[in-house]
Formats: structure tokens, sequence, C-alpha cells
């Protein structure tokens, strides 16, 4: 069955947890996690509701490959109307916190109302209730896990939950599980604050059984683990460098946002870079990194564990932050450095740990000093109102900054804005340097063309994960394309963003799509799931899952106004580089893409399309 | 040649396919809180070590059954659990240094680490070699390959 056909229902006004059968029809159009959560949300939910409003829901989904030994299968997802942007939310997550909710006996949690005080969730397989979470409130991520497996004394709980971040309305807060894995992007995270949910807390004792033929389902997932093993990103790359062997290369490329994407090229791109975390630091003769780490089920391992110069400026006398903990993925050390023009690996790590404790993603953060440094360079921003001196490449900036955002003190309050509030704010909303209010990610699409329409098109605003032709465009996979070109991305945008649909359906990791297609995909599934799996199957459920978040965003209110780049993408060339010269095509991409989805020329899905994917 | 499990957890990246495979070998269900071997992660440290029985030559645990539910498997070297034996009065647990044996509830019984009758399903699951099978006697191989490679500290005659 794949499923555990179970959902957990928590009435937070009420106090009340209810056990309800999977809507098993929608499980058969919708599969799982990303596509059968969000029906649940669009079916539940107003679409203009406030994203803060008791009346905005929260869901945390589990696929049917979550917590089965195939590859990667430890993802769980939250879906929500994103705090930071409005829009469909649905931010994927791995760790370990994913494959508990399944092992417990859930397909999904749905979170409703709002608590009159702080809680948090206690589920041990069939029993859940809702406790008392006062003594949490004001905690960071990683005192509320060490807090709640003592209270329950039980060192196996697996916990996911906000920080401070969360709790005084950081508009981009995360969902934190198993210390330093997030459901990163567009504050899924404020919206559990608004709740008063502080924390989920799991221990499933049940494992996921059910499996529709489990001998065939072996087959299948050991031959795809087999085709992980064998592929050069996902065998070698990603284990050694993780993300981070990105850096060099996108930077090569000149496609690397530097100071608010002013530049495409940063001179101290190698300092940051995953060559650098291997390499031994001069200071105490050590590498930054110490090992690569695995999310549940995952054969690939690009997670880092890094370890800090102790004689940092940042951590000097702060012993707390001298262990072991999550290292720099790319995106994160694109945001914290490139972006505000910092080169300095160690405050790069400390800020990382910071996003990590308190639960705020470091994408928009560093995007978001990023812009604050150039309204800074610009005289808009004085010494004064930011209480420090920030100019581009100020690591002192980074460290003192997000020590501050968190806990909402003085000029951190205001970049817990984000940046398209905060430029607007200060009469500058061209400045910020995303779509949708979401923060782009770190690759410039004046080198990428098409990730400039990936972006602009993305349900859940400016993102990396919801089309990452980067494959195919910098890695030729599956096929090499040029990047410096607008022809053909419309229809590869469109594949990118239907097949990402389906295996964020499934349960497992889309770094699985370095190395596999669908075809690696589908075996997988269909020995698992009742239903017949077919490619034709899947094909249709990841367009179906696509129209449906825009049908939501539609009737949000997004137009397609909204499908575009801020001004500085389509008007500044780019100084250097291979693409020196180059600024993004996406008013020739809009047109082309709208008309390869079966949509009309305002982005709205035709009555011919809506029929064919049954919505 | 009996051979034996031999851990690097060196190698061990914590994606707990051991954990799955064990459980999926003995129940046929992914339930890690069933599985015989478990894996700790010393987040402090950065490291993850795989842990289960290291199958004593002289076990605690089976001296101590009192109904010898308890048999030496001879082919393979296990210690393994009777369960039609068992009575789960967990003696072995208590008598076991190393924790490797552990009551379930569920069944009133005790479990423990059988070798899969000597195809051990964690070692085939492990993406990374940090769980092998290898010959019992030879468990220290390839650490020492490991060293000897770095004794190669003289200056060679011809340069």
């Amino acid at each position: 069955m794949g499923w555990t056909r179970k959902v957990l229902r928590v009435d937070l006004t009420k106090g009340t947890c209810k056990s309800e059968p999977l809507n098993m029809q929608w499980a058969q159009e919708y599969l799982g996690q990303r596509g059968l959560a969000t029906k649940y949300f669009v079916e539940e939910v107003d679409p203009k509701v406030d994203p803060l409003a008791p009346a905005n829901k929260l869901i945390m989904a589990t696929g049917p490959l979550t917590g089965t030994m195939a590859s990667t299968g430890g993802r769980y997802s939250v879906i929500t109307k994103g705090a930071l942007t409005g829009a469909i939310a649905c931010s994927n997550s791995g760790g370990y916190f994913g494959a508990e909710m399944k092992f417990a006996g859930w397909d999904m949690v749905i979170f409703e109302g709002k608590s009159p005080k702080p809680v948090y969730l206690s589920i041990q397989d069939d029993n859940a209730e809702l406790r008392d979470a006062a003594h949490l409130w004001g905690k960071t991520v990683w005192q509320t896990e060490e807090i709640i497996k003592k209270t329950h004394q039980d060192t196996q709980i697996r916990v996911a939950s906000i920080g401070r971040a969360g709790e005084n309305g950081v508009m981009y807060a995360c969902v934190v599980n198993d210390l330093h894995r997030a459901a990163g992007r567009s504050g899924v995270g404020t919206v559990m604050g608004s709740k008063n949910l502080k924390a989920v807390a799991i221990r499933g004792t049940k494992g996921a059984g059910g499996i529709r033929d489990g001998k065939a389902f072996m087959q299948a997932t050991v031959a795809a683990k087999k085709v992980l093993a064998d592929n050069a990103v996902t065998g070698q790359g990603l284990p050694t460098y993780g993300t981070q062997v990105l850096m060099n290369v996108i930077n090569e490329m000149g496609a690397l946002p530097t100071r608010n994407h002013r530049d495409v090229q940063f001179e101290d791109a190698r300092k940051i870079s995953g060559e650098a975390m291997h390499e031994k630091r001069p200071t105490d003769g050590k590498a930054q990194l110490v090992t690569n780490a695995a999310c549940f089920g995952c054969t690939i391992a690009c997670g880092r564990i890094s370890k800090m110069d102790e004689g940092h400026f940042s951590v000097v006398n702060k012993p707390e932050y001298w262990g072991a903990s999550g290292g720099l993925e790319y995106e994160a050390a694109w945001a914290l450095g490139a972006a505000n023009g910092v080169g300095d690996l160690e405050a790069l790590q400390y800020a990382n740990l910071i996003c990590n404790e308190d639960g705020y993603d470091p994408i928009t953060f560093g995007a978001t000093v990023g812009a604050a440094m150039e309204l800074y360079d610009l005289g808009i921003l004085t010494k004064e109102q930011i209480g420090m001196e920030a100019p581009f490449g100020s690591a002192q900036a980074l460290v003192k900054l997000s020590e501050m955002t968190a806990k909402g003190e003085g000029f951190g309050k205001e970049l817990g804005l984000g940046s398209a509030r905060l430029c607007a704010k200060y009469g500058k909303p061209e400045l910020s340097m995303g779509v949708k209010k979401q923060e782009f990610p770190a690759y410039d699409s004046r080198g990428i063309q098409g990730m400039g329409l990936a972006y602009a098109t993305s349900n859940r605003g400016a993102c990396h994960l919801r089309g990452y032709t980067v494959a195919s465009e910098v890695l030729g996979i599956p096929v090499k394309t040029d990047p410096l070109v607008t022809e053909g991305k419309a229809d590869l945008v469109k594949a990118f963003q239907d097949a990402t649909s389906v295996f964020d359906s499934a349960g497992v990791c889309v770094f699985t799509t370095f190395a596999w297609t669908m075809a690696d995909l589908q075996p997988q599934l269909d020995a698992a799931c009742e239903g017949g799996w077919s490619m034709e199957k899947l094909t249709l459920l990841g367009e179906r899952v696509w129209n449906m978040e825009r049908l939501f965003n539609n009737a949000a209110g997004f137009t397609a106004k909204d499908d575009d780049l801020p001004p500085r993408l389509k008007t500044e060339p780019a100084k250097t580089g291979p693409a020196k010269g180059k600024v993004n095509g996406i008013d020739v991409m809009r047109p082309e893409y709208y008309k390869a989805r079966g949509w009309d020329d305002k982005g709205v899905p035709t009555k011919e399309t809506l029929s064919r994917l049954g919505l | 040649m009996q051979k034996s499990l031999y851990i690097d957890a060196n190698k061990c990246t914590g994606c707990l396919q051991c954990e799955m495979a064990c459980s999926y070998e003995n129940y046929g269900v992914f339930n890690i809180s069933k599985s015989r071997i478990k894996v700790f992660n010393f987040e402090h440290a950065g490291r993850r070590v795989p842990y289960t029985c290291t199958q004593c030559a002289e076990a605690w645990c089976l001296h101590a059954c009192p109904v010898d539910a308890i048999k030496l498997d001879a082919l393979t070297g296990a210690k393994v659990v009777n369960d039609a034996t068992c009575v789960g009065c967990k003696v072995c647990t208590i008598a076991c240094p190393f924790g490797t044996v552990n009551y379930v509830a569920e069944t009133g019984k005790v479990q423990k680490c059988d070798l899969c009758g000597g195809d051990p399903a964690c070692a085939s699951a492990c993406p990374t070699g940090a769980i092998t099978y290898v010959d019992a006697n030879w468990t220290g191989l390839d650490k020492m390959q490991q060293w000897a490679g770095k004794t190669d500290t003289q200056p060679r005659a011809n340069g």
C-alpha cells in the first residue's frame, strides 16, 4: 500500500487530535507528500486567507516511499500558505523526522486553528496529544529538542520545531528537524509560530509496512541505488563536496550572483567553496569539514558536518559552537557569502549555525543582508539605523546581524521582514532580488537563462527546487542545453517542474534526479503502492500537481505580472564572464511557457488543460 | 571459513539502511525500532557509529540463559535465540556487557543479531562499506593494509 492510510487532524483552537482515514481516491490522483497534502490544503483553505490567521492550515506530510528502503526515502514536506510570499508553500526536509512520522503510523498531520497558548504535539504511535510548551517558548531549536527528549526520557524521539525566529515573526522562519535539517523556505515556520505550535515530537515503533510487492520493491530499490552509486554526481561529487561542489563551477560560468546581483562573479568564490571546506586552515591546521552525512535512507550522503575554527572572532569564548554540526550547503554558502560579498568561510559557517539554531532560512536571510548592504552603500540606510558599519564584504556585520535577527533586536527586526518588504519600506522595491517576495537562490539568470523562467514561474516564489534547469544548462543532465539562450527553455522548465512535482510527492529527495529519471522512480512506486503506477500516470500527476498549485495562487490574487524578474536582471547586463553583456530574456520565454503549459496569455490554465488533467 | 561482521565507523553516514534491512529481514517491515543493529549519532563529535552483537566466543548471554534458549550456530558462530524456548526472563540482557541483547515487549522474547544465517542483511544494505562480513580471523586485515600503506617512509634506491 505504501500509505499508512491514516491522517492525524489537530485542532489547535480546541486542543483536539483526531484520526481520520486517508482519502484514497485523492491518493491515486496526487500520490503523497507535496501533491496529496496540497490537494487537502486547497480543498480546505480559502486562497485569500491571511497566512498568519488561524484560518490558514499547516500540513506535515510524508510520501509513500518515506520510511522505506528506497534510497533517500526519508522526506517530508510542510504545506501551507507561505508567510513570506502569500503563495502556496511547500518546503521539503530530510533528516529522520519524516520517517518517524511514517513509523508512528501517519501519512500526514493537519494543523488547523490557533492554540490559545504555546503547545507542542507529542505523537507516540497511535497516541497523539498536545502538551504545554510554556517552558519551550523562547528556546532555540537545539534547546527544544534536548528538553523534549529529557522530558519524555527517550533519546529516540525525533523533533521538528521552530526557533525564536518562528516565535518572533521573522517572515522566513523554518521548521527545523533533527537539529540541522529544515523545511526552509517561504516562512512555513512563521505560520507554525503564528499558531503557537512550538514543536512536533514523534516516536514511532510500528514501521513502514504493507509494501504491495515486497520482492519487486527490494529489486527495484537495489537497482535504483546502483544507479546513484555509479553516477559521477550522486556517487562521487555530492558525497565528497556536497552541493558546494557547485561554487567554483557556477562562478566560472559567470552565474554566481554577487553583492545583491550587482556582479555575476565573486572574487572570493574559491575561499567559500566545497574545496575550501576540505583544506586545512592555517590558523588551527584543521579542515572545516569533518565528514559527510546522510539523511534517513539516503545512499548519496551529501550532508556536511563541520567544525568551526575555535579562534575565529565569531566563536571565541563560545564553546557551545565548537562541536561538530551541520555545515554549509551551496545555497547557504552563496547567500551568506557571495550575495553580500563576504569571503570569510568561518563567518559563513557561524551564520549558518545560527540559522539552524534559531530556525530561519539562510537563503532569504543572506539575500536580505545583501539588499541591506546595497541600501547602506547607496546611503539610504545609515550606520545609526543598522547599528554598525555594513559595507559589502563585512563579515563582522554578517555575524552580528545573524545574532540579532531571530531575536528581533534593533535592525534585526527589519531584516526579519525579508528583502521585498525591507526594500519597499525604504523606497527601493526594485532592489529586492526575488520573485513573489521570495529571494533568488544561487544562480544568476543572466548566465543561466532557463533559471530566470523557472524562478519567475515557480509556484512558491523564486526557488531552485521547483525546476532545476541548472542540471541541463550546466551539468548536461539529462541533455546539455546552452545556458545563454532562451530557445527551448519553456519546454525545459515545464519538464523539470512537472518531474520534480512527482519526486516531491513520492517521499524521495530531488537530488536523486541528478542520476534518476522517472523511469528509475516508477518501478519503486509501482512495487510499493497499489493502483498501477505507470510512467503515463506519474507524468500526468506531475503536471496536475503543478496546475493545482497555480490555480491556488491565481485565486489568491497572483497574476501574470507576478511571473516576472526584478528590473536589474532584465536591464543591467552581466559585467564579466561568459554571460558578459547578457540580460535575462524572461519576456521572451514567458509567453512560450504559458503556451507550453496550455495556459492563456494571462497565465490562467484553459478549460481544455484543466479537463485533460482532471482538475 | 567462519566470517564475522566488521564495522568501520569512519565510513558510516548514518543513513540507517542497515537498520531497515535488519527489521525487514526479521519482521518483513521497515521498522528501525525492531532492528538488532543500531547506528548511534555522536553529534558533537561528528561521528556515526553502527553497533551490534560481536558474537563473543565465551557468550555471557548463552551461559546466563536458564532455559538454554540461546544456542551456538556452529556454521556461522552466531549465538542464536530460539524463540520457542525463550521465556522472556531477560537475564541475558543483564548478562551481556554490551547491551546487544534486548527484550521485545510485543513478542515477550529477547532478540539479538543472528548473522541472518550467514548472509547478514545489514552488510548487504550498507552503501559505504561501513559494515562488511569478512573472514572472522582477519577482521583487522583492512586496517592493517591501510597502515601498511603508510610505512613507505624510506627513500628508494633509485629515487
